[in-house]
């Protein structure tokens, strides 16, 4: 049966009817779904982890016990986990393990446009890459299947339009072989120098070995496939550019479409050149397979004629090989840009004006509250990676001790347990003078809602062990933990200002649930009374979507207002009703 | 022959629930269907969109410039935004309501004058409600995804019952009696 899936609920899809057992990630867009769909089948333990290397090494652990494996995160997730995914290439694993991994091209949401790709080649791993949502679900399932005939992870690469789209894909039975036996196996699970030494050459073994699948098996059973149509134009490509391509040159062109993209094959590569004129390679993001063509020696046009940033697209790939452009409309108007903002009724809100008031320089972290960053509130200094605000700030206050009662660390309950903590035991014990704040909105929100270790619930809404920020901050050596209301601006601004005057490690926890939670009740919305609003637009400095001017006068929009009262400590003429 | 229709509008005012409405309207008439979405950051009061093509076979999921037959605009700044998507003799459904960005609210750029016109003048066929006050009569200022669902509907060639069973399959059972005369309200109007 047919059915129009999402691409990320097609690999769990596949997944489920591939015997998957035990699943553990961390969400992170494009990949989120993929868990959260996995966590409605009964027949698959499923949890989210701390961070991506628990994940990894969860999904690892599940596979040499026997039991077929999944772990799943975004690309820069996929740094995170690097460690246990170099090493997982040498062990092997014993039942299957399928590591999911989404770019994103474009960074639709994501802070770089970092090519997995290279991680597979650096790795050694075998990494499949499917095109649409059939594929995904045959793909993840045919994963499984190389893992165990490899003995080796893989890893299936999907990107946000993959991953994001929805499409028809055949959807069958699940089979479950059971458990794998587990036997003791030192000599290939316990990499000390002398065992790793043997299976690095059967790593490099295994990779011939898949490059000979790649050229011969795949083809037959369509992994990799060549379609012969005009001959003028070839086209080399993978993923989500091969229907890029379809659409745009149709049988114009003739396609080798390559559904593994490590380790790539020779023959098949040199023979698909040999019979076209013009060999385009269609690739986002890096030059990974014009460079293996250029390796082997054939005559390719990539990069030289595409790009290496944003995504492609059928009118970009008309444009370049037919030298096609289209016709569009344009409206003579100014159209302002709408980024995202914090919604109304963000705790985040009040916390960020508090921060303005008191002029600190702000060592971001990764999540919503990264939107901290936009005007009116514009507090936000460095933003590099999750976890990066708490050992950043130590760093900055290292370099520039006297500026240490003049700035902070923000950083999300999730994003803390993640990587946070660790950047905070540096702090304690290396006695940093550095106030860390923790946004506890009990959720990981940017992600769209996923539960974590501090909130109390398991990705089944189950109830579960909840993390104490306050103890564990308390144990890793903090001696002055301090816990806030965001939307009550005094207690904020009050409580971190003598925070950052401690001369001491501190943490102040701002708590107060994301307003988008469904268990959140709001107060009803407020009102402006146009009568007391001097037009003084003090009301319009937290950036709030709901607050605009109209006619002079501050107007709320009842739809979106939550009944926060945060703008209504700002109106000094007691306006805001 | 594909169509490709876009769905845009401002993060929260429900254009995923329209997606998945006209995709599964258009799955019923037995059609190959592709629906892109965006999701995470830009879902927060960003300017979002969403592709829906169908024909006999789809490949790319994605609508670049001058492909679009329709764009359903949540709000008329989106629809001026989007336009070049369309094609030359494209037809926009667009909601009058005005949401200001970010940038217009603390008063460094300002909401241009005539947006609506604008987007006629650049040839496009379009077709204008003001669906905020119908959502509303219909129960919800929430419902505003589904009337614009309904006035859509009207402009395109598949019958009215196949939309309300996509309705029905897409809306949790509590809100359908409000979300059916949302759509009425919408296609009616």
């Amino acid at each position: 049966m047919k059915k129009l899936l999402l691409g990320n609920e097609a690999v769990a899809r596949g997944l489920y009817e591939a015997g998957c057992r035990v699943a553990s990630s961390y969400p992170g867009t494009p990949s989120t779904e993929i868990t959260e769909v996995i966590s409605k089948y009964d027949e698959i333990t499923s949890e989210w982890a701390p961070n991506e290397k628990v994940a990894a090494e969860v999904a690892f652990g599940a596979a040499v016990a026997g039991a077929r494996s999944f772990c799943g995160m975004k690309h820069v997730g996929l740094n995170v986990a690097a460690d246990p995914l170099f090493t997982s290439s040498y062990t092997g694993v014993n039942a299957g393990m399928v590591i999911g991994v989404a770019d994103d091209p474009g960074m639709h949401s994501s802070q770089n446009e970092q090519d997995s790709r290279h991680y597979a080649q650096a790795s050694k791993i075998m990494m499949l890459e499917p095109a649409d949502s059939d594929e995904c679900l045959k793909y993840a399932k045919m994963a499984y299947e190389l893992s165990e005939r490899f003995d080796t992870p893989i890893l299936l690469r999907l990107t946000t339009r993959v991953s994001h789209s929805r499409s028809l894909a055949e959807v069958g039975e699940r089979v479950d072989n059971g458990l794998k036996e587990y036997v003791k196996n030192p000599q290939k699970y316990v990499m000390v120098p002398a065992n790793a030494k043997g299976k690095h050459v059967v790593v490099e073994k295994r990779i011939l070995d898949q490059i000979e699948y790649c050229e011969t098996e795949a083809v037959a059973n369509g992994l990799n496939s060549v379609e012969y149509n005009d001959k003028k134009i070839g086209v080399i490509t993978a993923g989500i550019c091969y229907e890029y391509a379809k659409e745009a040159l149709g049988d114009k062109a003739s396609y080798l479409k390559l559904g593994c993209v490590y380790p790539l094959p020779e023959k098949l590569i040199k023979d698909f050149c040999k019979e076209c004129e013009t060999v385009y390679v269609l690739e986002e993001l890096d030059d990974f397979i014009e460079t293996h063509c250029k390796k082997i020696g054939v005559e390719v046009i990539g990069k030289s004629a595409f790009t290496l940033q944003g995504e492609y697209s059928q009118g970009l790939i008309r444009k370049v090989v037919l030298g096609e452009d289209v016709e569009s409309v344009k409206a003579d108007v100014d159209v302002p840009a709408r980024p995202p903002v914090l919604c109304a009724g963000c705790p985040h809100r009040g916390l960020f004006y508090t921060l303005k008031r008191l002029n600190v320089t702000v060592s971001g972290d990764i999540g919503c509250y990264t939107l901290g960053v936009a005007k009116p509130l514009g507090m936000m200094d460095t933003v590099l990676c999750m976890g990066g605000s708490v050992s950043g700030l130590h760093g900055r206050n290292l370099a520039n001790p006297d500026k240490a009662n003049k700035s902070v660390a923000v950083i999300g309950d999730s994003t803390f347990i993640h990587s946070g903590v660790t950047g905070l035991i540096d702090i304690a014990y290396n006695n940093s003078n550095s106030v860390t704040i923790i946004l506890d909105n009990s959720i990981t929100g940017m992600t769209g809602h996923q539960q974590n270790p501090t909130t109390g619930y398991n990705i089944k809404g189950e109830p579960a062990a909840a993390v104490s920020l306050e103890k564990l901050c308390e144990a890793v050596g903090i001696n002055n933990v301090f816990v806030v209301d965001p939307y009550n601006l005094d207690e904020c601004y009050t409580t971190i200002g003598k925070a950052l005057d401690l001369n001491a490690p501190a943490v102040v926890i701002s708590r107060r649930p994301c307003a988008l939670l469904k268990t959140v009740k709001h107060n009803p919305p407020l009102k402006v009374n146009k009568d007391k609003c001097k037009s003084c637009k003090m009301c319009m400095k937290i950036g709030c979507p709901a607050i605009s001017m109209k006619d002079g006068k501050a107007e709320i929009d009842f739809t979106q207002c939550l009944g926060c009262n945060v703008c209504s400590q700002l109106c000094k003429f007691g306006a805001i009703e | 022959m594909n169509k490709s229709i876009m769905i845009v509008g401002v993060g929260g005012q429900g254009t995923l629930l329209a997606s998945r409405i006209l995709g599964s309207a258009l799955l019923s008439k037995g059609y190959d269907v592709k629906v892109s979405e965006v999701h995470g950051m830009s879902q927060r009061g960003g300017s979002v969109v969403t592709y829906v093509k169908y024909g006999e076979k789809v490949y790319s999921p994605v609508i670049g410039e001058g492909e679009a037959d329709l764009i359903l605009a949540f709000e008329q700044l989106e629809a001026a935004r989007w336009l070049s998507c369309l094609k030359k003799d494209g037809k926009v459904v667009v909601n009058t309501q005005k949401i200001d960005p970010m940038s217009v609210v603390i008063g460094d750029s300002v909401y241009p004058d005539g947006v609506i016109d604008a987007v006629k003048n650049a040839g496009a066929t379009v077709v204008e409600l003001d669906a905020l006050p119908l959502a509303v009569e219909a129960g919800s200022p929430k419902a505003v995804n589904v009337v614009l669902i309904g006035a859509m509907a009207k402009n395109t060639d598949i019958d009215k019952e196949i939309w309300l069973d996509a309705v029905k399959a897409c809306v949790p059972g509590k809100f359908l009696e409000l979300n059916l005369k949302a759509f009425e309200l919408g296609y009616s109007n």
